[in-house]
């Protein structure tokens, strides 16, 4: 079996998902029952693979690709079937498999109009190849596949589940996405062409900064910061998220923050920096500029929200300006806050999304300004929703405070070369982010679920939380809190990986 | 074919038949190498048992000549697999006709074209007000054209391979001769072809003129020697190429396509802008590689001109359009534009020059199976609505979700989406240009990824009506697709899907088309 596990594991890991997709579309649409529990199944052994990953994964060689396989894929163009996951994508692929498992649990009696849990399962299991794919990929080409797969279903889910002003949300998130895209394929390319005719990450990490003139670098750099600054999204790229996530079906906004938007950190940590280091400090400076104008923009943006969804996407925009801001201090201090940042952000924000989802779901309207006294309705909801307001805010002890405060404090000491005074600066305003943070999330907290329900709703029967909601949610739950605490599980795993791409930037240091 | 050809009088003078040409006087005999001519013949004896039967076999039994002809068309794919197994380039005529890898795959994707279009056809045909017999016949003598094209490397044998895919073409495309709006396709389409065929020819014979040969290979060794490409050169491939732009509809000598696909029997318009394109861009490549290589400064900028007004067109106008057979038609212009990109290109070097030839081979096979999916689509949902407008495509998901998952795949295959094959076309259309390397190519490959974005807005508006609009007049009956048009369905769809996941399976193909090398 472990055998067996070692060659296959991570490929299964990416088809599996596509093939429990595939069969649900084998059976007919009325037996509604049978589909959720092939859909439940197919999430729980996958998550399976993943929990063998992480029991048999070697700690003390971290930054080294394990498990990897190298086949031929297509050879005219040199491209190869190679996967295998290092420190840094371990964490990710495994927080992806549990989501998804999570969001199987939750959708079970949530399905959103128009119903066709067929068709909405399926699409799930689609998101899950792609996303599982892309952190589990080590040749460019491959990598590209799967960060596209997920734009479908993605475009899908938004776009027929969604709500009133679904089609342009979906199609919005869509060319966007897809923009960034046709620009960073273009960078691969170049990347291809220039640094050796090879599209394998970790030869092209050895190879590529030496082969490349500084001019060359610098503007395939740009290219790919094009394609994974909109994924991020950085500011002033941020524009689709907000429709996306307050359109998207809950499961939809879950997926999108707690995955989707890692793939485009994950895309700079593990192709950007690496493989043109050199790039990297040019650029570092300005992705600094935008990252901290993108935590002090979300959070204004957040204070004039009206919709909760919007409020929590917006907070979305912030958060992810403080991963930019660990990773483009280039010192392996930042990117591992930046890889605890999107963990923690994944769980944070994927469950804020599940319980303003709920909580639209049963008051009818999220329109924070028509909330209030859910603590005295729904308490149990209430106190969930605050817990994750304290966890949103960086609350030392949660683990939303393990990615904020040591990416502000990576931008005290950045890696050599690159402007103290400039990045002492993005420091201070990033510490201005979070007390802003802190004020845009309390308020949102004390409005929705303090005081007394509104006249419109102080007769309706708000229903507490509810049997698959808790299922869905404990987990989520606890692992917010076992993270805060224990920080160190986290961070074992990405440390040596990330070392490891420190030094790689670090050797070309000026 | 060849008959034709020989029976000209300039031909045999010009050196077009080397033997003739070498001969002391008096016609000596060509040698025919009949297993080379092979798919042709076999092509020529169905098409002559498709008219004969169809004298005899009475008018509510004609499937039985459509089937005939799908199994003729079949059949003459089994000369070229053992073609394709011998191995061996045969060369005829001084050159004129050449069996090699190259015309082994075009055939192939001629004849596989040709037999899943009378799948399509087959009830189209049938259920319509149209004689069945001569439309399998018609399409086979296009087709047959097609096949020649393919082995052509001499200007005559060119010209004639053109006029023989035309001719039928331009009769196919009046087909339903009682609506207005095919005899206007035709008419449109048989103008403006005769005109661009006679631009061509005028352009063919100054290079005949020039040269004093039609074969591509000894125009390519004269050319090269020279250096510098003489000034009526210039003009011959300025005429030649413009005359071949008609063909692939490329902007701006794209104005008869969307008239004509409209007008034309829905099977037809499926025929002419898959088939007829690539029958077009095959004789670009034998020109333009074989004959004028050298002259590539004359023509890569012609086409990087073309390529990009014919993406950036192409794709702005079907924005606006509400027909969908008329959106598919300014997609297939602005997907000609992507096609001609490599061409573009191809002169930066010798890496450039391969890995052009590959990527423009690899669009069009990728083209064929996604393009032609979608109108066989279009084909199926019009046997329900009645209707081409795209709004009647509203909420396409809820009482036939296998159309839609299936015309969601095509569009998005056309759209360049990964895992499906036309990604796979456009990422290596992209690859040749970066292969390339200057600064024009980089541009052009700028243009393409911005138009790749554009084109994503109509294609996903197909989704869009399919997946989240409601059903227009309320009519949810499903589908009934006939098992012949389901074939023609399976098989595009396979096709898309494995080229997207696994390219390599066709990879080879795209290896052996290589006509030029530095």
């Amino acid at each position: 079996m472990n055998d067996i596990l070692v060659h296959w594991g991570l490929s299964l890991a990416i088809f599996l998902p596509i093939a429990g997709a595939a069969l649900l579309l084998l059976i007919p649409k009325e037996n509604e029952l049978f589909i959720k529990q092939v859909a439940l199944a197919t999430t729980i052994v996958t998550a399976g693979v993943g929990a063998w990953l992480l029991v048999n994964f070697d700690y003390d060689r971290t930054g080294k690709l394990q498990f990897s396989v190298n086949k031929e894929w297509i050879e005219i163009i040199n491209s190869r079937y190679h996967v295998g996951i290092d420190g840094l994508s371990l964490p990710l692929v495994v927080l992806s498999m549990f989501i998804c498992v999570l969001c199987v649990i939750y959708s079970w009696d949530h399905f959103p109009e128009p119903h066709n849990p067929k068709a909405f399962l399926a699409l799930i299991l689609l998101l899950e190849t792609g996303m599982n794919g892309t952190f589990i990929a080590q040749d460019l080409i491959l990598f590209f596949v799967f960060f596209e797969l997920v734009l479908l279903p993605m475009y899908f889910m938004i776009g027929v589940w969604g709500g009133a002003n679904r089609q342009y949300a979906s199609i919005k998130f869509f060319l966007f996405t897809l923009f960034g895209s046709a620009l960073m394929i273009l960078g691969f390319l170049a990347l291809y062409f220039r640094a050796g005719r090879t599209f394998d990450i970790p030869t092209l990490v050895a190879t590529a900064g030496d082969l490349l003139p500084h001019n060359t670098e610098v503007w395939i750099f740009a290219a790919l910061f094009m394609g994974f600054a909109i994924k991020v999204p950085m500011f002033p790229f941020h524009t689709w998220l907000p429709d996306a996530h307050t359109e998207a079906p809950t499961v939809g906004s879950v997926i999108l923050a707690a995955i989707l938007l890692k793939l485009g950190t994950y895309g700079f940590v593990r192709i950007a920096l690496p493989i043109l280091p050199d790039a990297a400090h040019t650029w570092a400076p300005w992705i600094g500029l935008l990252a901290v104008i993108g935590i002090i923009y979300g959070a204004l943006g957040c204070l004039a929200q009206k919709d909760l969804k919007r409020l929590i996407a917006f907070s979305s925009v912030a958060h992810m300006g403080f991963v930019m801001l660990g990773i483009s201090t280039l010192t392996s201090f930042g990117i591992n806050a930046a890889v605890f940042g999107m963990i923690a952000h994944g769980l944070i924000t994927g469950m804020l999304f599940f319980a303003a989802g709920s909580i639209g779901e049963r008051y009818g309207t999220r329109e924070i300004n028509r909330l209030g006294g859910l603590l005295i309705q729904a308490p149990k909801l209430g106190w969930i929703l605050g817990f994750l307001c304290m966890a949103s805010l960086g609350l030392p002890g949660l683990a939303g405070f393990w990615g904020e405060f040591p990416a502000i404090l990576s931008a005290f000491n950045p890696a050599a070369g690159l402007s103290v005074d400039t990045f002492r600066v993005y420091m201070v305003i990033a510490a201005i982010g979070t007390v802003l943070a802190a004020g845009y999330l309390l308020w949102m907290f004390q409005r929705v679920a303090f005081g007394a329900p509104k006249d419109e709703f102080v007769d309706a029967h708000i229903h507490d939380v509810h049997g698959p909601e808790w299922i869905a949610w404990t987990p989520m739950l606890v692992l917010i809190l076992v993270l805060g605490v224990l920080p160190s599980l986290i961070f074992k795993m990405t440390d040596g990986a990330v070392t490891d791409i420190a030094r790689t930037l670090a050797s070309i240091g000026h | 074919m060849l008959q034709i050809a020989s029976l000209l009088p300039f031909a045999s003078g010009a050196g077009g038949l080397g033997a003739a040409a070498t001969g002391s006087g008096g016609f000596t005999r060509p040698v025919i190498d009949y297993h080379a001519f092979a798919p042709e013949i076999v092509l020529t004896g169905v098409l002559v048992l498709v008219l004969l039967t169809d004298l005899f076999v009475p008018e509510d039994r004609k499937v039985i000549v459509t089937n005939l002809a799908g199994l003729g068309v079949l059949a003459s794919l089994i000369p070229i697999i053992t073609l394709a197994v011998d191995g061996h380039d045969r060369v005829m005529f001084g050159g004129a006709f050449v069996v090699d890898d190259f015309s082994l795959v075009f055939k192939g994707l001629f004849i596989a074209t040709g037999y899943i279009v009378l799948l399509m056809s087959t009830n189209y045909v049938a259920d319509g007000d149209y004689y069945e017999g001569e439309y399998s016949f018609l399409l086979l003598s296009s087709i047959l054209g097609m096949v020649v094209m393919a082995s052509s490397r001499d200007l005559i044998t060119i010209f004639v391979a053109l006029e023989m895919l035309s001719l039928p073409a331009y009769m196919l495309a009046g087909w339903r001769k009682r609506d207005l709006k095919s005899n206007e396709a035709a008419l449109k389409y048989y103008l403006l072809g005769v005109l661009s065929s006679a631009v061509m020819l005028y352009g063919m014979s100054l290079v005949f003129g020039t040269t004093g040969t039609t074969v591509l290979a000894d125009i390519g060794a004269q050319l090269a020697q020279q250096g510098t490409t003489p000034p009526l050169i210039t003009v011959a491939l300025l005429m030649i190429v413009l005359g071949f732009a008609f063909k692939v509809s490329a902007v701006p000598f794209h104005f008869w396509a969307p008239d004509t696909y409209e007008g034309a029997p829905t099977p037809v318009a499926a025929f002419l802008s898959v088939a007829s394109k690539t029958a077009g861009f095959v004789a670009l490549i034998e020109i333009l590689y074989v004959g004028f290589l050298s002259n590539n400064e004359v023509w890569g900028p012609l086409c990087w001109v073309l390529a990009a007004l014919s993406m950036t067109v192409g794709n702005l106008i079907a924005l606006r359009q509400t027909n969908i057979v008329r959106m598919l038609a300014y997609s297939s212009i602005a997907q000609a534009g992507y096609i001609l990109v490599p061409f573009a290109v191809a002169g930066a070097n010798g890496d450039a020059l391969v890995t052009a030839q590959k990527a423009s081979a690899m669009y069009l096979l990728v083209y064929t199976a996604m393009n032609l999916g979608a109108f066989a689509v279009v084909i199926a949902v019009a046997r329900k609505t009645r209707s081409g407008e795209i709004s009647s495509y509203g909420g396409l998901f809820t009482y036939a979700p296998g159309l839609t998952l299936l015309m969601s795949a095509f569009m998005f295959s056309l759209a360049g989406i990964p895992p499906l094959g036309g990604w796979f076309a456009k990422l290596f259309m992209f690859s040749a240009t970066l292969d390339a390397g200057t600064g024009a190519a980089i541009a052009l490959a700028v243009i393409a990824g911005v138009n790749s974005v554009i084109a994503l807005f109509y294609y996903a508006s197909v989704a869009r009506e399919m997946w989240m609009s409601p059903v227009p007049d309320g009519d949810v009956t499903p589908i009934r697709v006939p098992p012949a048009l389901g074939a023609a369905l399976t098989i595009t769809v396979v096709l898309t899907v494995v080229l997207g996941v696994y390219p390599s399976l066709f990879g080879r193909l795209a290896d052996v088309t290589v006509l030029a090398r530095l």
